[in-house]
């Protein structure tokens, strides 16, 4: 190999180290007992590395709340997402009806309005109807997805009429041609959505932060802040095997799953 | 024919509702509110025409976040942007010779892109506290004097988006590697046969030229994600030291929803919104002229 190769690969991998430092140093807090972070030779690695601070976290803090939370909250809103608009959709590219080029039109229209925009007004509504501090508060404002209604109406319309069709010659009504047709055809579009769906709802903390203050209600992210709030630096080892409990999922579902986590992500790069 | 219409209403109308309940109705909402004094809780409302624009164009502290915002995107995005286009353009070529490899720097450098930001940022805070991170270690290994990083009022915007280009340059990186995909091997082949068939050469005769609206989507994309930045700011330093790193988004959701001044936080809602439309709409342009860097 070339000498410009070689160089090249050895920055390649440098940049790779710089990017997982985080990560390491995440993980090597979280193994690392008292002593060892409090000290003045810090070090990459655990000297002795221990459990302990799982322990702790999983058993004394309010870690696995915020994890079920999230499951929750995530999992409430995908179910929402697609119960509202997997009939929308199909219905946008197998029916015609009157308004449908209105209401396509305003789909597309709506993908340009990020959440922080409708954010207030919201608040404000739900403050009035006092259904703040609740898993409706948390879960309700994200049924609206314009993103998910595209890429569902898109994939869809890729399905044969003949396909359909054939369901209305069957005499299957409407809705279970919409769940049991064109759903299971359109399912590794549907797996991009719920992936970019997850992640997004899973990571946020702008909504959390503004439509709960009872942490008992807190998602995972908004919980780790609490937690960071209320032991207020002494004990990063637990605060740290928090945040790796809370990154874990994610960055395992993405190791597992590659390829189809980069579309999810990326591919839609139009709604970022 | 009316089963027809009840058939279509059932399939069409929760989903219609919702999008104009929760996006529409907002964001009309929203422009409505900016021009009004409105306090969270309060009974009523002054119109105050265009007082809460001249109050964040005029104050320093609404100039401020506006300058921070720009400031970080300058600096994100062509941090992420540049790093993004070297990472893609080294796994391309690392992809033939060393796929493996290859593809398991692709998987670390998007890595950020999965992880669970606020998470990140509270080891990134770990990483950069003044004596128990291993930043200021390092440094004073090389006999370098330590940073307060987040809490130097001229470093703290440096270093978060030094995090911002950490997040996203794994992103930008698989854009650019859907790019470079598309680019017809059969151009290397003609560029080769008039000369122009390694390094740099061949990089600015085809490469640079076929990567043309990519970089412009990147581009886009990465400035709408810089003008959105907060879960880092809100986890590592809440604006401060001295407001050294408030930005837009996170000055909207301090003066909206910590000090309850809605009516003020809708103007910065409206202005905010005014700028991803821009770049939304210079995009379009661009894109209808197709654009490639000859």
């Amino acid at each position: 190999m070339r000498p410009g190769l070689i160089l090249g690969f050895g920055l390649l991998a440098l940049g790779a180290v710089l990017v997982l430092l985080p990560f390491v140093w995440m993980v090597s807090v979280s193994l690392k007992p008292h002593a060892e972070i409090f000290t003045p030779h810090v070090s990459l690695l655990p000297q002795n590395p221990t459990l302990e601070n799982y322990r702790r976290a999983l058993t004394e803090t309010a870690i696995p709340r915020y994890l079920l939370n999230g499951v929750l909250v995530t999992g409430g809103i995908l179910i929402l997402q697609l119960v509202l608009s997997v009939p929308c959709a199909y219905a946008l590219a197998h029916r015609r009806f009157p308004g449908r080029g209105l209401l396509f039109g305003a789909v597309v229209a709506a993908l340009l309005v990020p959440f922080h925009v409708t954010a207030l007004p919201i608040f404000l509504g739900m403050a009035r109807l006092q259904m703040l501090d609740s898993y409706t508060a948390l879960i309700l404002p994200f049924a609206a997805t314009a993103f998910g209604l595209f890429l569902l109406r898109q994939a869809f319309a890729q399905i044969p009429a003949e396909l359909i069709d054939a369901g209305r010659v069957d005499g299957m009504s409407e809705l279970a041609i919409a769940w049991r047709v064109a759903f299971p055809l359109a399912l590794p579009t549907v797996i991009a959505f719920a992936i970019f769906s997850v992640t997004a709802h899973w990571n946020d903390l702008f909504w959390p932060m503004i439509a709960v203050t009872d942490p008992d209600l807190a998602t995972p992210p908004r919980g780790i802040l609490y937690f960071r709030d209320a032991e207020s630096g002494d004990e990063p080892g637990p605060l740290m095997a928090g945040a790796t409990l809370v990154t874990a999922p994610l960055v395992l579902a993405f190791l597992l799953a590659q390829r189809r986590f980069t579309q999810g992500l990326a591919s839609t790069g139009l709604k970022r | 024919m009316i089963r027809a219409a009840l058939t279509d209403l059932l399939l069409v109308g929760p989903a219609a509702l919702a999008v104009v309940l929760f996006i529409f109705l907002p964001v009309g909402v929203v422009f409505g509110l900016a021009f009004t004094d409105y306090q969270v809780g309060a009974a009523q409302a002054e119109w105050v025409g265009g007082a809460n624009f001249a109050q964040l164009f005029g104050s320093r502290l609404g100039r401020n976040a506006l300058l921070n915002t720009l400031t970080y995107a300058a600096i994100v995005i062509p941090g992420s942007v540049g790093l993004g286009l070297l990472v893609a353009l080294g796994l391309h070529g690392m992809a033939t010779r060393l796929p493996r490899l290859s593809a398991l720097l692709r998987a670390v450098y998007f890595l950020p892109v999965a992880a669970t930001l606020v998470a990140m940022a509270v080891s990134w805070q770990m990483l950069l506290h003044p004596s128990l991170g291993l930043a200021n270690t390092w440094l004073q290994a090389l006999n370098l004097p330590g940073q307060q990083w987040l809490s130097d009022r001229g470093l703290v915007l440096y270093t978060l988006a030094g995090i911002g280009i950490w997040q996203s340059t794994g992103y930008n990186m698989v854009l650019f590697l859907a790019g470079l995909a598309a680019i017809p091997s059969t151009l290397y082949d003609a560029a080769a046969v008039d000369g122009a068939d390694r390094g740099w050469t061949r990089f600015w005769s085809v490469t640079w030229p076929m990567l043309g609206p990519t970089t412009l989507f990147v581009m886009i994309v990465t400035a709408a994600s810089a003008f959105r930045v907060f879960e880092t700011v809100a986890t590592m330093t809440a604006g401060g030291p001295a407001f050294a790193s408030d930005t837009i988004v996170y000055a909207l959701y301090r003066e909206g929803f910590v000090y309850f001044k809605a009516g003020y936080a809708a103007a910065i809602t409206v202005v905010f919104f005014l700028a991803l439309l821009a770049l939304t709409a210079l995009q379009m342009l661009l894109v209808e002229r197709r654009v490639h860097y000859r």
